[in-house]
């Protein structure tokens, strides 16, 4: 009879300190990261930034250079066997360019990233789900829900979800953090 | 010594047949087009092209290559969708312009389908080189 009652206090044991110690993760928000410095904040960005200059020139001439760390590696697949019809403009690549950037999207893709955002965005699909959009994403939705289109796609300066840079000062770099955001017209937003 | 000249000249060789200039981006285009069977090639059809509205089943509204670049080759434009900032067309203000034969294959194939539906013929294209470089 002993034995169960240590048993029993040994699994709550076990409960009640596993919930401390992830309720971090599990439940912090995401942009409550002020700590580290240096080098180690770096690391702390929210996606790998774009290091391949053919994406850069490629991609970013048109709009920006969205991180492939962004949407999943069947997302990327499926945008780059339709660039014909890419939203609407034509994007053809001759077929060398159009595979090498394809590996580099695949290789950085969110499903292989351990960055955090990416590791979210991933977290958010539902089963099947291919979005060819970030913005289509449940963790981009719900990180944006409260701010008004008047903000976004009403405002001049920035016109639609798609101009990440618009608003997320260090976009390019990889961050997106909420002390970052600062909307045209409008300034920072406070969460 | 003797060798050091030779590296010297052939280091020379190299960096200036790097630097491509417009004119023979644009002369070894003119060729490959010419041999297609187009020419003579004028920039006053160009330029009128430029400008032309088109309407085609992809779009709902006119557009033409000035939708985008504007009606002034030194000017800057914007893309019509993500309104990015593109460039100045002419290689008088912006150097790096017509120095890639392949960028301009690229950008032709792209662009020509979005304006009017369709490829440029090797007649459009070698007007429209004209009257960028202009």
């Amino acid at each position: 009879m002993m034995n169960i009652y240590r048993k029993l206090l040994t699994i709550a044991a076990v409960i009640a300190a596993s919930t401390v110690l992830f309720s971090g993760t599990v439940y912090g928000d995401d942009d409550d990261h002020k700590w580290g410095f240096g080098w180690f904040k770096q690391s702390k960005l929210d996606v790998a930034p774009v290091n391949n200059q053919v994406y850069r020139e490629e991609c970013g001439s048109c709009h920006f250079a969205f991180q492939p760390g962004l949407l999943p590696e069947k997302s990327w697949r499926k945008m780059m066997t339709g660039l014909e019809d890419h939203f609407g403009d034509n994007a053809e690549l001759d077929a060398e360019t159009q595979k090498s950037l394809l590996d580099y999207l695949v290789a950085n893709s969110a499903d292989k990233s351990n960055y955090k955002r990416s590791k979210r965005i991933m977290g958010s699909l539902r089963q099947g789900e291919v979005p060819l959009r970030i913005s289509d994403t449940l963790y981009f939705k719900k990180k944006h829900d409260e701010i008004p289109l008047r903000y976004v796609v009403d405002n001049k300066d920035v016109g639609s979800y798609s101009k990440c840079e618009a608003c997320h000062k260090r976009a390019e770099a990889g961050s997106y953090d909420d002390d970052e955001v600062d909307i045209p017209g409008v300034g920072r937003w406070e969460d | 010594m003797m060798k050091m000249i030779t590296t010297l000249i052939a280091g020379l060789i190299l960096l200036f047949t790097q630097l491509a200039s417009a004119s023979q981006a644009v002369d070894a285009m003119l060729k490959v087009y010419s041999d297609a069977g187009a020419g003579p090639f004028s920039a006053e059809a160009g330029q009128r092209m430029w400008t032309e509205k088109h309407r085609h089943n992809k779009t709902p509204m006119e557009r033409s290559c000035s939708s985008c670049h504007t009606s002034n080759l030194g000017d800057s434009g914007k893309h019509a969708k993500t309104q990015k900032v593109i460039k100045p067309m002419t290689p008088g203000v912006n150097a790096k312009r017509l120095t890639d034969t392949k960028k301009i294959e690229k950008w032709f194939m792209r662009n020509c389908k979005w304006t009017l539906g369709r490829e440029c013929s090797a007649q459009e294209k070698g007007d429209f080189l004209l009257y960028i470089q202009k």
